[in-house]
């Protein structure tokens, strides 16, 4: 790769968001745990058997504008069909498309409705049921049913009002299992359970406080317990803009931690296309003049030794090359590390199933020389400043052909609306073109649903109260200390939680502290937890409470059950922690005075530190410390008084 | 400048009566006429507390009349309480939303002609405003917009005879179809394809298969259980098989495409007279019944399964018989029938009924007597078996024996719903004398002397 290095771009090494008019728009998609599906009597529940497959095809229709989406069109056009993965405790024929959805679960919209109201939004007094249409396979019907259910309010965040554009209740997507060359597998387990979207405004912020936005959301949804908890049960999109362009929204963002990264990277990156833009037109160029059309240039490589271009013409592919008027430099240059335009045109590339592009600022490479190189130049007439690119495509991938083209036209339109998928760093990569308005039609299955004022007042009484009232809460009722209460209230195992303290003596702090940072220790190490779920956990407590383990070997016997998937009485065994009965550790204690009886006759009280020490080699995990101490001092006083 | 105001109002007025408020009725409909405002428009609307701006959309007929539906910016329509609303305004004026069938890209020479016709159904079905559900409103020819596939198949023609749901067909459709595919094969098309709602699609092959009287091609009838405007459509696949098989199979006849299990992989063709609607939704609602498919369409290939039947080629005998009595019923025995329903029919001048008997073919001992009566006065009875499956006997018990005595016909493994057609069609075409005789031989593969066992895997 060549860099061609710019002094013109080195300011741009810190970008400030100000200048770029940066806006980001947050998105949160949150699972609800109200039993059973969104239009059917399935329970939410994810299963790893699949009973049967079946497999579909998806083509775009129009919408009742007359118009065909453009991200549904482009789907069609890659000529993917869909696997899905059925198992009959999960999934019924509504998931199918088999048969016309069941009428709406009213404990989904009550929930969301609590949502709204919890945010000062305005809910919908008549609610449409609307089909999304998204044709990517994730919905078996190519549609996904949605229902706004409330709009504007606000999210109170540090002082700030954080205005919300709009809530709506949706159906959650089929699972995606693996994407293959011409086609994908789903699993319909995921598929129907309900979600409710909260769509905040574009706001102006920086992205470390996007990403504290989104928390205290998340922490205003948890505190409903209307919400699902765990792993994929929460996904932020990122609707990022600069320059008032339109936005490009990066989906499925997983992590918190992720968030500013992402927004960093996509301001970075549309500034650069918009610099970019200014720059091709400050040459006097146009897009008609600029970009060339494609010349099949298959022949002149077809005896070079580059591995990329043998591969390609034994799969039977042509080489096209296209010219790229004053170009030259520009296609190559990256003033952030991934920003760069040869990425761009090379990730619609392989959006469309191809392997990429190959280009003038980085040829000549790959196992192309100099001299072929020169060769391609001169068919295509490329002057000193022009560029060109190259790709291998079969005789079907014409719209990839055109997607990519289409993208270098895009240049000089500056950062373009498009739909991008995160990447583990905070990158992002473009995966479709951005879905337009004519995506949407009734859903004409389902009913419309009246929102009473009884409802309302009915979701009323559910709306969680202010988080620090919660905290505050937490903190004087279970004598947590704030950073502890903010963990457990954060972590998803506050029920459980609650549950424990009411079922069991242990004490709330060594609960919180279990539940948050042992299992947050775990995680570290790498172990996986899910094994770990509220049930489990709650015999393991059960047995600490019996003094069947000790507090010290909770970490211990919590790893064995996830390594070993086994339950916490299966891990005691294995492990060979029986706790020890205070008869023993009496007569444990009793031993080690006696052969320590000078030592305890020497030092009177003050020997309790060192004997302390020599119990706890003997009897370590078997039995709580606090135990061994009070048990220790009232042996030492009685050995004393005995003397006497 | 009194020619000007004029034109004005008339201008305003002409706009009035193009405005559209379809579905709205009563108050909200007043309001809006008097605002000047239909579907399609852009509009503010203001209530006590809110400002909302968006689309006027019709309203589903059978909706509330307290709601005004908006389509807002985001695509999403949302109900307006109208005794909430203070003010409206219009913003902008627009046509209302209407399908625009994308352009037919011209025929291909050198292609075999075709035609599919329309008749309506679920195939050619789109959300419909009016009333909330799906309505037939896409033309054949849109439907050929749908599934460009079809123009390399053939140079496909497109024919909207019918835009109804079939469970609205009646005897007279069934003449008027039949006249239109003889027209259209007599013409030379090579590939005839009809669509048809899938309810009633099993009695309208049965009827085409008795009609169309050794037809060179063979005629296909193809449905979809999911509208042509959803993404999911199953239409696309059926339609593109039943093409194909009206223009390649090697045999003729009258046949239903539609898909062979829930997968969108392989399309089943069922012989017209043996074919029934087994289930309410599936994709695989259709089933043979007594008999198995007789061809798959997989990949544009079809997989001829049997080489029994009417050969595809030049015939020197095809003719129609498009007439239907429409004085015939179909009537499921239960328990407890009460006979005085047949002798009603017999009264209001029907001339014969297909009885859907139990098991072997049986009724009860009062009907039993009652037919005995009314066949002596020449009303017809035909029996079949409501298990669907298998053949009636009406040897076996004295039931039967009965019955057979007092002259009903028994049908063997024909269809309950063939049969019925069938009465129609030979009551419709034939002397009166013929019919018995008629309805017991083998016209259109109606009847299998052998019945099998299904292989196992």
């Amino acid at each position: 790769m060549n860099t061609i290095p710019d002094c013109s771009l080195k300011r741009l090494s810190r970008v400030s968001y100000d200048k770029v008019e940066l806006k980001t728009g947050l998105e949160i998609h949150q699972q609800l745990d109200v039993g059973t599906k969104l239009f059917c009597d399935c329970p939410t529940i994810e299963t790893d058997v699949a009973h049967t497959k079946i497999l579909r095809r998806l083509r775009p229709t129009q919408s009742e504008l007359g118009q065909i989406d453009p991200a549904a069109l482009y789907e069609f056009k890659k000529k993917k069909f869909n696997v899905y993965l059925y198992n009959q405790t999960s999934a019924c024929l509504v998931e199918c498309d088999e048969e016309p959805p069941h009428p709406i679960n009213m404990n989904a919209v009550k929930a969301a409705i609590t949502v709204a109201l919890a945010l000062d939004s305005k809910v919908v007094r008549e609610l449409h049921v609307m089909r999304k249409i998204v044709i990517d396979g994730s919905n078996t019907t190519g549609f996904q049913r949605t229902v706004l259910i409330a709009l504007g309010g606000s999210l109170k965040v540090d002082g700030m009002d954080i205005p919300v554009q709009t809530i709506s209740l949706e159906e959650d997507a089929a699972r995606i299992i693996e994407e293959k060359e011409n086609y994908r597998v789903f699993s319909l387990d995921r598929l129907g359970v309900p979600l409710v979207e909260i769509a905040l405004a574009p706001t102006t912020v920086d992205p470390v406080t996007v990403e504290r936005i989104a928390l205290e959301l998340g922490r205003l949804l948890r505190l409903t317990k209307l919400v699902a908890r765990g792993l994929g049960t929460i996904r932020q999109d990122l609707n990022v803009s600069v320059h008032d362009f339109k936005p490009s929204e990066v989906k499925g963002v997983q992590r918190l931690d992720l968030i500013p990264k992402v927004i960093e990277y996509e301001a970075k990156r549309q500034d650069y296309l918009f610099k970019v833009s200014n720059e091709l037109k400050a040459k006097g160029l146009t897009a008609e003049k600029a970009i060339g059309t494609y010349v099949d240039v298959t022949k002149l490589l077809e005896d070079v030794s580059s591995q990329i271009v043998k591969k390609a013409l034994k799969e039977d592919k042509t080489i096209y090359a296209i010219k790229l008027v004053g170009f030259r430099g520009l296609l190559g240059r990256e003033p952030f590390p991934d920003v760069r335009l040869g990425l761009e045109l090379a990730d619609v590339a392989r959006a469309h199933g191809l392997g990429g592009v190959l280009h003038s600022d980085e040829l000549p490479g790959y196992g192309i020389s100099k001299e072929e190189v020169k060769r391609i130049e001169r068919v295509l007439k490329v002057r000193e400043d022009d560029g060109f690119y190259l790709v291998f495509a079969s005789s079907d991938d014409e719209e990839a052909l055109n997607a990519i083209r289409r993208r270098a036209i895009a240049f000089f339109e500056g950062p373009i609306p498009e739909t991008r998928g995160p990447l583990a760093d905070g990158r992002t990569k473009y995966s479709r073109p951005r879905p337009g308005a004519a995506r949407m039609y009734p859903e004409t299955d389902i009913p419309l649903i009246k929102v009473t004022d009884e409802l309302i007042n009915e979701c009323m009484t559910r709306v969680p109260k202010p988080w620090i009232e919660v905290l505050n809460y937490y903190v004087t009722t279970y004598h947590l200390n704030e950073k502890l209460a903010t963990q457990i209230l954060d972590s998803n195992y506050l029920s459980l939680f609650e549950k424990a303290c009411s079922e069991t003596n242990l004490s709330p702090t060594f609960l919180a502290v279990s539940l948050t940072e042992l299992i947050v220790s775990l995680t570290r190490e790498g172990v996986d937890t899910s094994f770990l779920d509220d049930v489990r956990l709650l015999e393991l407590f059960k047995l600490v409470d019996s003094g069947q383990v000790s507090k010290e070997s909770v970490l211990d016997v919590m790893r064995y059950m996830c390594q070993n998937k086994v339950g916490s009485e299966a891990a005691l065994k294995a492990m060979g922690i029986k706790a020890i009965s205070e008869e023993v550790l009496r007569s444990i204690i009793l031993r080690v005075i006696d052969s320590n009886i000078r030592l305890v006759e020497a030092q009177k009280e003050r020997s309790f530190g060192a004997l302390m020490g020599l119990v706890m080699r003997e009897v370590r995990g078997k039995v709580d410390g606090k135990k061994v101490s009070t048990v220790l001092r009232e042996e030492i006083k009685n050995r004393l008084e005995s003397k006497r | 400048m009194f020619t000007k105001r004029l034109n004005q109002l008339l201008l305003y007025a002409t706009r009035r009566i193009l405005k559209d408020t379809s579905g709205y009725k009563g108050a909200l409909k007043a309001f809006l006429e008097a605002h000047n405002i239909g579907a399609g428009d852009i509009v503010v609307v203001k209530t006590d507390k809110d400002e909302y701006k968006g689309t006027v959309i019709p309203r589903y007929e059978y909706a509330s009349q307290d709601f005004l539906t908006l389509k807002l910016p985001n695509g999403y329509n949302i109900g307006v309480e109208f005794n909430k609303i203070r003010s409206i305004k219009l913003v902008e004026e627009h046509a209302p939303p209407a399908f625009a069938p994308q352009h037919l890209t011209a025929p291909k020479k050198g292609l075999p002609k075709a035609v599919i016709i329309s008749t309506g159904g679920t195939i050619a079905s789109r959300v419909d405003y009016r009333t909330g559900g799906v309505r037939p409103a896409l033309s054949a020819s849109d439907l050929l917009s749908v599934v460009p596939e079809l123009g390399d198949i053939a140079q496909v023609d497109a024919d909207l005879l019918f835009s109804i749901y079939s469970e609205n067909m009646t005897f007279s459709h069934w003449s008027k179809l039949s006249e239109r595919i003889y027209n259209y094969i007599k013409e030379g098309y090579n590939g005839v394809v009809v669509t048809h709602g899938t309810d009633t699609m099993g009695y309208a092959a049965a009827a085409l298969s008795f009609a169309l009287h050794k037809t060179p091609i063979p005629i296909l009838l193809v449905g979809s259980q999911r509208s042509s405007d959803r993404p999911s459509s199953d239409a696309a696949s059926n339609l593109i098989a039943a093409m194909v098989t009206s223009l390649k199979a090697p045999f003729s006849g009258v046949y239903v495409s539609m898909h062979e299990w829930v997968s969108d992989e392989r399309i089943s063709i069922h012989v017209g007279t043996k074919v029934r609607k087994l289930h309410t939704s599936r994709r695989d609602a259709f089933k043979s019944i007594n008999t198995s498919p007789v061809a798959v369409y997989k990949d544009g290939e079809l997989n001829v399964l049997r080489n029994d039947l009417p050969k595809r080629g030049v015939s020197d005998d095809f003719r129609i018989f498009p007439k239907f009595e429409e004085k015939v019923s179909l009537i499921k025995f239960y328990p407890g029938f009460d006979p005085s329903i047949i002798e009603s029919l017999y009264q209001k001048g029907y001339k014969g009924l297909v009885l859907e008997g139990t098991g072997l073919g049986h009724v009860n001992k009062l009907t039993a007597d009652s037919l005995k009566k009314l066949i002596r006065d020449g009303f017809i009875v035909c029996m079949t078996s409501q298990c669907i499956y298998g053949r009636v006997r009406l040897t076996v018990y004295d039931t039967g024996r009965d019955l057979l005595d007092a002259g009903v016909l028994p049908l063997e493994d024909m269809l309950p719903e063939t049969a019925f057609v069938k009465l129609s069609w030979c009551l419709g075409n034939f002397e009166r004398e013929e019919v018995s005789k008629m309805m017991r031989s083998n016209i259109a593969n109606e009847y299998n002397s052998r019945l099998l066992l299904e292989e196992v895997e």
